[in-house]
């Protein structure tokens, strides 16, 4: 199988699942900003929980290399803000927006194009933020385990519990 | 309690489990198939996308760019997978009967009322900050959210902190209030 094919069909089974999991909804990613619905937190959670041990015994096996982004701070801060802000007002994430247009939301045909001319103006801006919000303090590729200095699988129960906790919390509120 | 009856769809346990297996499976075919571990994302796909149509818009400019020549501008497996996520949508939701033309979700309406052109200003303004900062972060709710967090990266933990610390904030302050499905 080529690299294109199993982008093609990988990205058919996630989007399948992000359908079938009620995610693709303005309403479910706002929902959960206003702690109304947190269906995509439910759906999130699911995820990470099964995903971390799953990925933690390929890498131990050495069957993947975990690859992680830079801890850049002033990047993920500044950058992560911004995009909240504009998921609250677009009511999509990248990946969602393309798939609820999939579920008929064609309203994220505004959101999609808002993107595109997103990343152009970020493409436009990057001479200029690398010399300032990028360059502020780059800790490079940090995994929590080896900057805590503890084991995965510790990480992997508290976040575990995190999720528990979590769900339970959901259900009880009805949310 | 479990289900997910408005939308005729699954538990959303249950799908976000099945794509925590998808993200296992995903990792250890790309391993095998590209020769080095790639992880589900979406958002670098926007930046070579954006990068095509300016090529049609403003020839030559997408050629000087430092960015466009970092990120590398091409068809990869990241955005046949971006593809790959409107096909699957459009099938569960075609024989899930879950299929839905709308042109302004009823959470907007409540607040801002039922005009499309309002809906398109926000909803492309909105994506413009959006993609801003998920560049500059480099990932967005898929490549830190799923990704980053499922590899125990501080930068995915950190980011999904300031993601919900943004929008909260900005849901709050557009007043965007009451129960969706009343």
């Amino acid at each position: 199988m080529n690299e294109q094919l199993l982008g093609l069909v990988t990205g058919c089974l996630f989007g399948f699942l992000l359908q079938k999991g009620g995610v693709l909804r303005f309403e479910r990613q706002v929902g959960a900003l206003l702690f109304k619905d947190m269906t995509i937190i439910k759906f999130m959670f699911s995820a990470i929980m099964v995903g971390s041990v799953g990925l933690q015994l390929l890498a131990e096996a050495g069957a993947i290399a975990m690859s992680h982004k830079a801890m850049n701070a002033g990047a993920v801060v500044v950058g992560g803000l911004l995009f909240g802000m504009g998921w609250a007002v677009s009511g999509f994430c990248p990946g969602t927006a393309v798939g609820a247009l999939g579920e008929g939301r064609w309203h994220a045909l505004f959101v999609i194009a808002g993107m595109l001319v997103g990343a152009a103006l970020y493409a436009e801006a990057y001479p200029a933020l690398k010399v300032s919000v990028l360059a502020w303090k780059d800790f490079g590729q940090l995994a929590l385990p080896q900057t805590l200095g503890v084991s995965p699988w510790l990480c992997i129960a508290v976040l575990w519990g995190a999720a528990i906790v979590s769900f339970v919390w959901c259900e009880f509120k009805r949310v | 309690m479990f289900g997910n009856k408005r939308d005729r769809g699954w538990s959303p346990y249950l799908a976000g489990a099945l794509a925590g297996l998808l993200a296992i499976g995903s990792a250890y075919a790309t391993t095998k198939v590209l020769g080095k571990t790639a992880f589900l994302g979406s958002s670098t796909t926007f930046v070579r996308a954006s990068a095509m149509v300016e090529r049609k818009i403003l020839p030559g400019r997408v050629e000087k760019n430092e960015y466009f020549k970092k990120e590398k501008v091409k068809v990869d497996w990241q955005f046949m997978l971006v593809c790959g996520i409107f096909l699957g949508a459009l099938a569960a939701a075609a024989t899930g009967r879950a299929f839905e033309w709308e042109g302004v979700p009823s959470l907007w309406q409540k607040r801002f009322g039922s005009s499309v052109a309002k809906r398109a200003f926000g909803g492309f303004l909105g994506g413009v900050v959006a993609m801003f900062g998920a560049r500059l972060a480099d990932g967005c709710p898929s490549g830190h959210g799923l990704s980053g967090v499922m590899q125990l990266s501080v930068s995915g933990l950190v980011a999904v902190a300031c993601f919900f610390a943004g929008g909260m904030l900005a849901a709050k302050c557009l007043n965007m209030k009451g129960n969706p499905y009343e």
